[in-house]
């Protein structure tokens, strides 16, 4: 209770400037819209909201999962092999530096309008950040441990598993609930420049026929999704985080 | 166990060239406990991490060998000021960890009777942050017996314990490490006094070799002589200049 009051009062108070701003300005419901009006539309429209917000959620959990294999596959495979180090580095570097906005339109041309060209944009939006958070998790080993298992006769393949791993698994949980925020941003992106349903969809359509309450509604919407699955991957992190 | 060597090393080492310690000779003796006393920065860590083959920033010319001509390096445990537990495994699994890494069976009956002679029975499910300062160095000492090596390098190991613990794990380390050839490496002369076999101190200059107390080690921390001879290396210490 303690610890979601200050989150609610906040909201109630930023509700409460929006909806004031609205009442003095006086501005038209398409330039901006009330949080009453935006509430109304959002109980009328909730059915239709509530179908393209699945086919978002299904994009983004899909892409959470992709990412987060070829993420780790990516930071183990650096963190074992000094050539991979050499050779991929610099590229994983250098593709961060393209902007992932602009490949949006040809990996819809690629992989048509349908789920996986947004799949495929929430994997390069989060591949980045899991993969560097764990490599760099792998390359932190504390040295007494790596010493210890020197003096134990150990095999680098078994210090990877045995020490390194789990001695990076907090670098990962954070590496991953970064890209629980991410995710939805990718799959937005992705329905913004050709799909035919989602919450990106929906908002590029109302915008388009000033819906602008409709527009907010599927944002807010949106908002709460890419919060609760922050939430729900926190969760999900905690004994890897070490958290208690 | 095979029996302990004793061990020799020879020579010297350096840092980008600018010597770290001069051509000096260091005898382990077989099955006893010897003593490297010096200040910060003399290299006596460096030493203790040759003989482990372990990493050190220095180079080194010169030789370490073992008494009976077999290799060195694959028959020593080590164990360092930081008790290096792993946070995620218990106690139990902490102990095994050479075990483990080596991919073999590990030796349950072993590990029961070592836990129970560091008096850690009821805590082997526990992790290390559960366990105080003192518990956590006998796990590690408990693990370094599990590596049951002839050759033992202990590097400052009960420096971070308050004084009556030091003491406590000086005794149970002593009773514990009997016959095995240890390299106790500290900066404490009462721990030297009190462990040492034989006991060499370090400075710039190189090793000086001190007669060690007659009583039997471990000393107990009111004997006279042991307290002499902590005063004794006490001064050297300060006169060596580091």
């Amino acid at each position: 209770m303690t610890r979601w009051f200050p989150a609610l009062a906040a909201t109630v108070f930023a509700l409460a400037i929006w909806q004031s701003v609205v009442g003095l300005t006086d501005l038209p419901r398409f330039i901006l819209p009330g949080p009453v009006l935006v509430a109304e539309t959002w109980w009328q429209n909730r059915w239709l909201i509530a179908e393209h917000t699945a086919v978002t959620a299904l994009e983004v959990l899909i892409g959470l999962a992709c990412g987060a294999v070829l993420g780790v596959a990516t930071a183990l495979q650096l963190a074992s092999s000094r050539i991979a180090r050499v050779l991929v580095q610099p590229m994983l570097v250098f593709t961060q530096a393209l902007p992932v906005f602009a490949l949006a339109p040809i990996l819809t041309l690629w992989l048509g309008y349908g789920l996986w060209s947004k799949v495929a944009m929430a994997v390069l939006i989060i591949y980045f950040p899991i993969t560097a958070a764990f490599f760099d998790g792998l390359m932190r080993t504390p040295v007494g441990y790596l010493d210890l298992a020197r003096t134990m006769q150990a095999s680098p393949r078994a210090v990877l598993w045995h020490i390194r791993v789990p001695a990076a698994l907090p670098q990962l949980a954070s590496g991953l609930r970064l890209a629980a925020v991410y995710a939805p941003i990718g799959a937005v992106i992705g329905e913004w420049v050709g799909a035919s349903k989602g919450l990106g969809y929906l908002m590029l359509l109302a915008n388009g026929r000033a819906k602008t309450d409709l527009m907010f509604a599927a944002m807010l919407t949106l908002g709460v999704l890419s919060v609760l699955l922050h939430l729900a991957m926190r969760r999900a992190t905690r004994r890897m985080a070490g958290e208690r | 166990m095979t029996p302990a060597p004793a061990i020799t090393v020879t020579g010297s080492a350096s840092i980008d060239g600018a010597p770290l310690f001069a051509p000096l000779t260091l005898s382990l003796k077989a099955a006893r406990w010897t003593c490297l006393l010096g200040g910060s920065g003399v290299g006596k860590s460096t030493v203790l991490r040759l003989i482990a083959g372990l990493e050190t920033g220095a180079e080194f010319h010169g030789t370490i060998t073992a008494s009976d001509g077999a290799p060195v390096m694959e028959r020593v445990a080590y164990m360092s000021q930081d008790d290096l537990l792993l946070p995620w495994a218990t106690v139990a699994q902490n102990m095994a960890l050479g075990a483990r890494l080596r991919g073999e069976q590990v030796d349950r009956a072993r590990l029961d009777d070592l836990l129970r002679r560091v008096r850690l029975s009821d805590h082997a499910a526990k992790r290390p942050a559960e366990l105080s300062g003192g518990q956590r160095q006998r796990v590690a000492l408990a693990r370094t017996l599990m590596e049951d090596k002839p050759v033992v390098l202990l590097d400052e190991p009960f420096s971070a314990l308050d004084a009556r613990t030091r003491a406590d794990m000086q005794e149970l380390a002593a009773e514990l490490l009997a016959g095995r050839t240890v390299l106790l490496v500290t900066h404490d002369p009462a721990e030297a006094a009190r462990l040492g076999h034989s006991i060499q101190v370090m400075t710039g200059g190189g090793l000086t070799p001190v007669a060690p107390p007659t009583a039997r080690m471990p000393r107990a921390v009111d004997d006279t002589e042991t307290l002499e001879c902590q005063g004794a290396l006490m001064r050297m210490l300060r006169e060596g200049g580091r």
